[in-house]
Parts: C-alpha cells; structure tokens; sequence
C-alpha cells in the first residue's frame, strides 16, 4: 500500500521482484543500482546466507522524480525464491504495490516458473489482493543463455505457460547484461504510478 | 490500495513524538507501516541514518519476530529490543498496520523508555487507526 504524505508531498511505493529460485531477481537489482547509482543515494541492503542466496529480500530505493507536485519514491525489493523460504516470501509482499514476475527461461526451469506464480498468486490471496488487479508484469530473463548454447524455451512458450489469460506486458531480458532490464522497470513503474493516481482520483 | 496523511495529521504525529521521545533524550524515532513505508522521523539532530533501509529491515524483523511469535504458539512478544554498546532500537507495534520504532543511548532507562513509548502509542492511535480500518 502506497503511502502519500501531504505534508512533504512525497509518495512511497513498494515495487516486489518476484519470481523462482535462481531466476535473477537480485541480478535485476544489482543491474539497476549500477546504473542509476548516482540517483540512489543509500547502499543496496541484502540479507543473504553464505551460499549467496537471498534470505529474506534486496532492498533498493530509488527516486524517480516529480509528478504532479509528488516526489515518487520507488522501494525495490526481491523476495526469496527458494520454495522454503515462503513465510519470508510472503512477509516481503505485505503492502506491495507492484510486482515484476522474474521467469527463468531455461528450459529446465518450465515447473519452477509455474509453481512460483501459483504461489504468488496464493501469497497474494493472504493480503486479499490477486493478480487481476495488482499492476504487474513478467520478464523471461536468461534469455542471452541461447548464446552458449543452453536450451531457452522460446517467448511464445513462456507466454503460453504464465500469460495466456491475463495477457500483461513481457520483456524477454537478460539481468546479467542488463537487457530490458531498464524497460522493465520503466513499466513496472508507470503501470503503478497510474493505478495509484487512479485510486486518489 | 493506498492511504494518505495530511499536514494537520502529519503535525500532530510529530509534535506527540516530539514531546514525549526526542524531548526526553531518544535519538531517533520513526513511524512506519507494515510495508516498510516511513510515515514520519524525527532525530535530535546529532546522527543521520539511512532511513529508508532501516525502516524496510525493521518492518522485515518485526514480520519475521511475529511469524516465530505465532510458531511458538504465542500471539505476539510484548518487549522486541535490540541492545548495543551505545545505541539501542526498541519496536513497539501500534495497530495491525504501523510501527513505532526508537533508537537511544543508555543514558534512557529501558522501563523509562517504554512508558514514554506507550504513552505516545496511546495517542497516535487515535490518528492512525481510523487510516486503515476495514480496507487493509
């Protein structure tokens, strides 16, 4: 849930990278803070277990600028995504905002990208939100893996198994190289930034 | 879902925290929601934190406390605090949705400290829980 203070007129909203274990969602981050670290005046904040895995959540804050008057501050958090970590999974969604679905395209991942949005849409089910409504969109991340010659499910695979009904917008990216990565998070922002406006109209 | 504070509101939070904290030699207060937002903080102007980490970490420990508190078979831990050399963080909740976190130095008794804390509580209550009952 978005908070707006009147009194200094700055919005905060909270934007989640969801997604399966491994899928690139800290990379995301990391790609975002090296970009825009002039912008982002605090460190990146992880909480993460010695193999490097994310624990609880990255977190990122990032200021987007002035609209209508209201500095927009954007909170970017990853969840974990290992499937035992849900009750931290499910902590880091509390009062989410907007979410972007991480899917890994590797072949052998088609399951884990699966279970993750049936269990997102389960943690979002605990808030009373579903992702009918809740601004979100999907990257197909790994995507440069083709190169080395790894098996990638092709786009319209991936569209099939996680966007055949609800037909969001999709970014074939690769985290690592920074691919679509800036796009993502472009939409991801304006599609949230509307639907809040949309609600204090 | 989203919920908004004005100037008068915002105004009165802080001259309640004001009052009862800073003016009795707290450091650092803040008010936050559930989802890491900060509401509002105030210092004494000796120290400048990262706020926005603190406030998305401290919403994040106060989840994960509550989720062992409910394991356990309890409702709720009634003390959360953290105690450094020099600094220490107390949590108090306020309402289902927000957060009063302090930050002081040992020359603040813990027991001392609570009571100012819930005395605070007591009356930003009356701000606060009209904010988001029913709708969060």
């Amino acid at each position: 849930m978005a908070f707006i203070n009147l009194k200094s007129k700055i919005i905060q909203v909270k934007i989640v990278y969801y997604g399966p274990g491994r899928g690139g969602k800290t990379t995301n981050l990391e790609y975002i803070y090296r970009k825009f670290h002039q912008r982002i005046k605090s460190e990146m904040v992880t909480v993460k277990t010695h193999g490097d895995r994310t624990l609880f959540f990255d977190f990122l804050p990032f200021d987007i600028g002035v609209i209508n008057g209201y500095q927009i501050k954007i909170q970017l958090y990853t969840v974990p995504g290992q499937v035992k970590y849900n009750a931290t999974r499910r902590l880091v969604l509390r009062g989410v905002d907007g979410i972007v679905f991480v899917a890994d395209a590797m072949a052998v991942r088609r399951e884990k990208n699966i279970q993750s949005l049936k269990n997102l849409q389960e943690n979002l089910a605990s808030y009373k939100k579903n992702l009918q409504t809740i601004p979100w969109v999907i990257q197909y991340n790994k995507m440069d893996l083709v190169e080395q010659g790894i098996p990638i499910m092709a786009v319209e695979l991936l569209e099939h198994d996680l966007n055949r009904q609800l037909k969001r917008p999709s970014f074939a990216a690769s985290a690592l190289k920074g691919t679509n990565v800036v796009a993502t998070l472009k939409k991801i922002i304006s599609l949230t930034v509307a639907s809040i406006r949309k609600e204090l109209l | 879902m989203s919920y908004t504070l004005d100037q008068k509101q915002l105004d009165r939070i802080e001259d309640i925290l004001k009052a009862d904290l800073i003016d009795n030699g707290v450091r650092c207060v803040f008010l936050i929601d559930m989802a890491g937002n900060i509401v509002t903080n105030l210092d004494n102007g000796e120290k400048q934190h990262d706020i926005y980490s603190l406030a998305a970490l401290a919403a994040g420990n106060f989840g994960a406390v509550s989720a062992m508190a409910k394991i356990i078979g309890e409702n709720e831990f009634s003390l959360l605090f953290h105690k450094g050399k020099k600094e220490n963080i107390h949590f108090n909740k306020i309402s289902s949705e927000f957060l009063l976190i302090t930050i002081f130095g040992n020359d603040i008794s813990l027991g001392f400290l609570r009571l100012k804390v819930s005395e605070s509580v007591d009356q930003l209550k009356g701000i606060l829980e009209p904010l988001t009952s029913g709708h969060m």
